[in-house]
């Protein structure tokens, strides 16, 4: 896994609540057998008209950055790990919302990709704060765990110190399991399994 | 302080503790389809690994399969390559697979319980979120990533914080009529989709007491829609019946000897839970979706709120707009396109009894599209077993083959844009069955109902 301590970026505002991950990827896309490609295919039904043609009005068509900025239950419904793929395809490094689903978010750490919880009252401020100036700067900080937008100010955010230490040092979890093989042996025997 | 069930299954199940950190949990039962699990192969082929514990983990494939003729091959080229896939996978690593066709084969959360693949006391986990549903077994099932699907392939095991734990309450007696979809729907109407996240969840109270495991089921299947990782009911007297005899479950001393075990499993009498919920059976009602999530759920008689509930004002401006509705309106009447019957919400032998009983004396309306998919092969057998099909095929239905189908439109079952469908399945998303196609999410009952009338319909006043 790719490793993470800061990221600076302007951001990609998505100002809404409650974005599934039958948006982030609709399920005709998931039928690929590998885990390459799936950006282009990033929020899709918003990001291409019927036609196919690129929907200049949605915002991945007209900002960039690799900081998505979206709003509270990021992630909800499928589990499937092809939206953190997508996103972190796409060259996302963090996404920042007041909430995100429990799986979402379990992926997005075995991705490499940062789940940056606010409180409400600091997104609506970095929201209203990127509306008015698009160029405005995100910095992620995994070392304090702490969020700066320019204008607006900082705040930390919660990450367990496990996966904060992993995504520091881009292990992941299948490192830690396999390293621990004689603990789940001795589990089986122990419980007869 | 006592322990919930869920704390006596999680600790039962804990290799070891990342200090500060989370807990290194062994999975029991690993199951397995053809969506998220080829990357999870690639990658353990790519470390060098084999699947550790093959008799532990069960695959079919679902998602991807046709309908109809599925004893042709599949004629979606990336269907077919992603079913090939998991044929391929399986057969390498010597894990038990229900192709299609086969008398096991059907949506892998109904197959877990029906086949006995699921059991008590469990820890279960698949590459789906609806892996909750196995939680009406009395057993801790979640939802996991590929990446997750891949550690448990290795390992047999993943790492998981312990979530917090919630408890919900239905007491009293349900009204004539209404299903166990309708309880759930109208938890989620009240508790909104995040109202459970970072929760496991725990039903308790007479109307889970009294209800069938098919119906407890269909509870726990949805509880992922309120955010919840998962939820479960404490297993009793049903559970234990449900259980016995089937195919992979325990028999004979083996069997009695796990009951004994199971028994141990009820929560303790002083238990703490994060949050609890309680409502009265009598204030739910047969229910419906109105908007873009399962939260804005409804009586089918009611009317759609005049402004958000539950959501901020611009979701539910753009879910109204999506779906074609006004504020403050009445669903009863409105027109339907299609109807949909299975998934595995309400793909069980219980959903099609629930909706031959309102269909018959009745047919289909000659407007209305009627997908009714069974959620198994076994429950494709049933229906004929019991006359279900004959009474449905008088009425003019047709009854499909097993599969996920149109819950989230993989395969040919897509609802065109801007067509209305009732839909026993689990989510009303935006573009979820199919682009611009607009669901309406009910229980079996209504959904015959509305099959019946061709517009919006209370089972009772047909
Ligand atoms: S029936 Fe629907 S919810 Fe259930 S596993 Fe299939 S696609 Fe998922």
């Amino acid at each position: 896994m790719r490793k993470t301590v800061t990221i600076e970026s302007t951001a990609v505002l998505l100002d809404v609540n409650n974005i599934d991950t039958d948006q982030i990827i609709p399920a005709r896309f998931l039928k690929a057998v590998s885990r390459d490609s799936f950006g282009e295919k990033l929020f899709y039904n918003w990001r291409y008209r019927k036609d196919g043609s690129p929907d200049e009005s949605f915002a991945l068509n007209r900002s960039k950055g690799s900081v998505l900025v979206a709003g509270a239950n990021f992630g909800c419904g499928s589990s499937r790990e092809h939206a953190a793929w997508a996103l972190a395809d796409y060259g996302f490094g963090a996404v920042v919302a007041s909430s995100f689903a429990d799986i979402f978010r379990n992926n997005a750490l075995n991705n490499g990709l940062v789940p940056v919880q606010v409180s409400p009252g600091f997104l609506e401020r970095a929201v209203s704060a990127i509306r008015k100036d698009p160029d405005t700067k995100i910095d992620v900080d995994l070392s304090d765990r702490s969020i700066r937008v320019e204008g607006v100010g900082m705040e930390t955010f919660p990450i367990g110190e496990y996966k904060r230490e992993c995504l520091m040092k881009g292990y992941d979890d299948m490192d830690y399991l396999l390293s621990i093989l004689s603990d789940i042996e001795k589990f089986e025997k122990r419980n007869a399994i | 302080m006592g322990k919930t069930t869920f704390d006596k299954i999680w600790d039962a199940h804990v290799v070891k503790s990342v200090e500060d950190g989370p807990d290194i949990l062994y999975i029991d039962r690993h199951l397995v389809h053809e969506v998220t699990s080829p990357q999870a192969f690639a990658g353990l082929k790519a470390r060098g690994l084999k699947v550790r514990r093959p008799d532990r983990t069960f695959a079919a494939c679902d998602h991807n399969t046709p309908t109809h003729n599925q004893d042709n091959p599949i004629a979606d080229p990336s269907s077919a390559t992603a079913v090939a896939a998991l044929a391929a996978n399986t057969k390498a690593n010597g894990i038990p697979y229900f192709p299609l066709g086969d008398p096991a084969n059907g949506i892998l959360h109904v197959i877990g319980p029906e086949q006995g693949i699921v059991l008590c006391g469990q820890t279960v986990v698949c590459g789906d979120s609806h892996t909750s549903t196995h939680g009406a077994l009395g057993n801790i099932a979640f939802g996991i990533g590929t990446s997750e699907v891949e550690m448990v392939l290795a390992t047999q095991c993943i790492m998981q914080c312990k979530p917090k734990q919630a408890r919900i309450d239905v007491n009293g007696t349900l009204r004539p009529g209404v299903c166990p979809k309708d309880v759930i729907l109208y938890i989620i109407s009240r508790l909104g989709t995040s109202g459970c996240t970072g929760h496991f969840v725990e039903y308790c109270g007479d109307v889970f007491r009294g209800m069938s495991m098919e119906g407890r089921m269909t509870v726990c299947n949805m509880s992922i829609e309120m955010g919840a990782r998962g939820g479960l009911v404490a297993p009793d007297e049903t559970t234990f019946d449900y259980i016995r005899g089937r195919r992979f479950a325990p028999k004979g001393a083996d069997f009695d000897r796990d009951v004994a075990y199971w028994k141990t499993l009820a929560s303790d009498e002083d238990v703490h839970y994060d949050m609890e919920f309680a409502f009265d059976a009598a204030d739910i009602h047969p229910m419906v979706t109105y908007g873009t999530n399962p939260g804005m759920g409804m009586p089918v008689t009611g009317t759609i709120p005049s402004s958000a509930v539950g959501c901020d004002p611009g979701s539910f401006n753009d879910a109204l707009a999506y779906m074609g509705f006004e504020p403050g309106e009445r669903l009863l009447g409105h027109k339907v396109d299609y109807v949909f019957l299975g998934s595995c919400t309400d793909g069980r032998i219980e959903d099609f009894r629930a909706f031959a009983d309102v269909v018959e004396g009745h047919r289909k309306a000659a407007g209305v599209t009627a997908w009714l998919v069974p959620g198994s092969k076994s429950v494709e057998r049933r229906i004929e077993e019991e006359g279900i099909g004959r009474t449905l095929r008088d009425a003019g239905f047709e009854i499909r083959q097993p599969g996920c189908s149109a819950c989230l439109a993989m395969n040919d079952d897509k609802v065109p844009e801007g067509k209305y469908c009732v839909s026993t399945s689990n989510r009303n998303f935006v573009g979820r069955q199919g682009r611009g196609a607009r669901t309406i999410l009910s229980g079996p009952a209504v959904a015959a109902a509305c099959a019946v009338a061709g517009v919006i319909s209370c089972p009772d006043e047909l």
